[in-house]
């Protein structure tokens, strides 16, 4: 059974003009454990909206969403709160770390709604990412490559399932980009977490071997519709 | 401890705030729990100190005047009245023990009362506990000029035995109004805790006979404080003085008469009491805003958490928490301004009055108070927490150039 499983998912939402506009119409998507994945797409054409339907931060209005074998339909918000907590590592494109706390204080963030705060493990993510000696750092201290990296060690922090990374090289120049590229697909594979990578970089949807097309598989996004994935040879 | 770390750093954000509110409520609470103590001790204590006395027999005035004059040596004396009249009443069979106080001089502020040896020696200020002068002190001879200080006023004045001072006329002090006789400390009362601290005791002829004073009158006393040998008896007396005669009051019971003063200033204690309660709810108020206020830079941060698996609930509860962490650290404040506000009131009162109020003795007030408070923080945080609660976690992650 897929890691991850999506048929005939929609979702709309109501413009200032009152127009009901739909953003996600896809009528498959599957995603098997410890696959690396990248999704493309233009901006506006919904990816951020779909790995928020994949948390089960935004409820769709129709369709089904199975995640490491719960249907997100079926659970409470709560029960959804829960699932996220305990399977899914999210990264943010502005990393979205809380300024006021540590790095090593981000990261047990990462675990605390879920497993429950470890110290080691936390501050062994964070010696994985070349943060060794900045645990007691705050943001504002690190560079921004670092501060993606810290990003990285929370998003590991609950041992996930499933990473979804949300143009997560966006604020990065090209070097950084690249590395932190390599350091989120390694560090997903060491923990045996599935990755969905949204971009739009050309550079960095090239590093996967199998991207999707935003436009492809999402009936409802711009572009030429319902096609199938494509492979970059390696 | 999640919910705590996210707590103390908010706090530490926004420091100023916080310190401000904490501290408005701390006034809040210092300020309530004070009024309140000193109301109910000082209801409890001048209520129960009567010098060891059942009723002041003194000339036709208020009761009150009576007491304060006599037994709190607070007010002037309404008039003398005359020695008769203190041989009659203490024949009288139900009275077990009358003392003649005569009052009209000072010492720097501090009221010289004559009386006989009998109020120092024969009285329990309170049950059991009988009047102590000092080693190597002694009571007052009546046919000398001998004085007998209250603690208080011995430690005001540094007046010590042997020492000599002049009276000054009047009840209040006036340099120009020296009186020619000299008197001689010959004892110093251990406190007492009661007003008997601030006066300075010295043979009642003393008082009656001071050169300057009106030699009419100098066998009249300013007033008698009766010991009755049955509560009951004081029923008959009042009626006797009171209702049926036009000259004298006979203030029975002291302790009631007491009472009747605390509730004609009641509303004092309310207006107090509802200007706490009321800078209590501006505080209130001002952790409402605070919170709610910064609840649009912290919208990111509350998304974020919920992004992390944070349920509504626990955003909720921390926005709650830090408004109750708020308040709580507003009491714990409350109780050291409670301590300063409490000993400034009683160094006034005791120095006022000779009664002692005790700071830190155990009210309900220091339960419920900090508990309101508490909770007043509780409903504060509830508003922004809703707000909090609401958040909608996609919109406020949405990346910010």
């Amino acid at each position: 059974m897929p890691l991850l499983e999506i048929s005939e998912l929609r979702k709309s939402f109501v413009a200032p003009d009152s127009s009901t506009h739909t953003v996600i119409d896809v009528p498959a998507l599957a995603l098997e454990e410890n696959a690396q994945v990248a999704l493309c797409g233009e901006s506006g054409s919904g990816k951020t909206t779909l790995l928020h339907l994949i948390a089960g931060i935004v409820k769709p209005d129709a369709g089904s969403v199975r995640l490491a074998g719960a249907e997100l339909s079926g659970l409470s918000e709560p029960q959804r709160d829960r699932l996220r907590a305990m399977t899914i590592g999210y990264i943010f494109q502005t990393f979205n770390l809380l300024p006021a706390f540590t790095c090593l204080e981000n990261v047990l963030l990462g675990m605390s709604f879920g497993p429950g705060a470890d110290r080691v493990f936390a501050e062994n993510l964070l010696r994985r990412v070349g943060l060794g000696g900045q645990l007691n750092h705050r943001p504002r201290q690190l560079s921004t490559g670092q501060q993606q990296r810290v990003a990285v060690a929370r998003a590991l922090a609950n041992r996930p399932k499933l990473v979804l990374a949300d143009e997560p090289t966006g604020n990065l120049d090209h070097a950084n980009a690249r590395e932190a590229l390599t350091l989120i697909r390694e560090a997903c594979r060491e923990n045996g977490a599935a990755l969905l990578l949204v971009s739009h970089d050309r550079q960095v949807l090239a590093e996967f071997e199998t991207v999707l097309e935003l436009a492809k598989i999402n009936r409802a996004a711009p572009g030429p519709n319902l096609q199938s994935q494509t492979s970059n040879p390696k | 401890m999640t919910l705590w770390l996210i707590i103390r750093r908010s706090l530490r954000q926004h420091a100023l705030s916080t310190t401000v509110t904490a501290l408005a409520l701390a006034l809040a609470c210092g300020l309530l729990m004070s009024v309140w103590s000193v109301k109910e001790q000082s209801r409890n204590i001048f209520t129960h100190v009567n010098g060891g006395f059942d009723a002041v027999l003194g000339a036709r005035s208020s009761k009150l005047q009576l007491v304060l004059n006599a037994v709190f040596h607070l007010e002037a004396s309404p008039a003398n009245i005359a020695w008769s009249d203190f041989e009659e009443v203490r024949k009288n069979p139900s009275v077990e023990l009358a003392v003649p106080i005569a009052m009209g001089d000072n010492l720097r502020g501090y009221r010289i009362v004559g009386t006989l040896p009998e109020m120092l020696t024969q009285t329990e200020y309170a049950p059991g506990r009988r009047f102590v002068v000092r080693p190597p002190g002694r009571i007052f001879e009546l046919a000398l000029r001998e004085a007998v200080v209250g603690s208080f006023a011995a430690q005001k004045l540094k007046l010590k035995p042997g020492d000599v001072f002049h009276p000054y006329h009047g009840l209040t002090f006036d340099e120009e109004h020296a009186h020619a006789e000299e008197y001689v400390v010959v004892g110093v009362l251990e406190p007492s805790n009661t007003p008997a601290d601030r006066v300075i005791w010295i043979p009642l002829e003393g008082v009656q006979k001071m050169t300057g004073h009106a030699a009419e009158l100098a066998t009249d006393v300013s007033a008698v404080l009766v010991k009755l040998r049955s509560p009951i008896a004081g029923r008959a007396l009042e009626m006797a003085y009171n209702k049926q005669g036009t000259r004298l009051t006979f203030a029975w019971p002291i302790g009631v008469t007491m009472a009747e003063l605390f509730n004609k200033i009641g509303w004092f204690d309310r207006v107090l009491a509802l200007v706490a309660a009321l800078v209590a709810v501006v505080a209130a108020g001002s952790v409402l805003t605070g919170i709610y206020n910064s609840m649009n830079e912290r919208r990111r941060q509350i998304a974020l958490l919920r992004a992390l698996g944070a349920r509504r609930a626990t955003v909720f509860f921390t926005v709650v928490l830090e408004a109750v962490t708020i308040a709580a650290g507003g009491v714990l404040i409350g109780f050291l301004f409670y301590g300063v506000i409490m000993t400034a009131v009683a160094a006034v009162i005791r120095a006022q009055t000779g009664v002692v109020l005790e700071p830190f003795a155990w009210q309900p007030v220091m339960l419920w108070a900090p508990l309101g408070m508490v909770g007043l923080g509780a409903l504060a945080g509830l508003v922004p927490a809703f707000k909090a609660y609401r958040t909608d976690v996609a919109e406020h992650l949405a990346p910010v150039n």
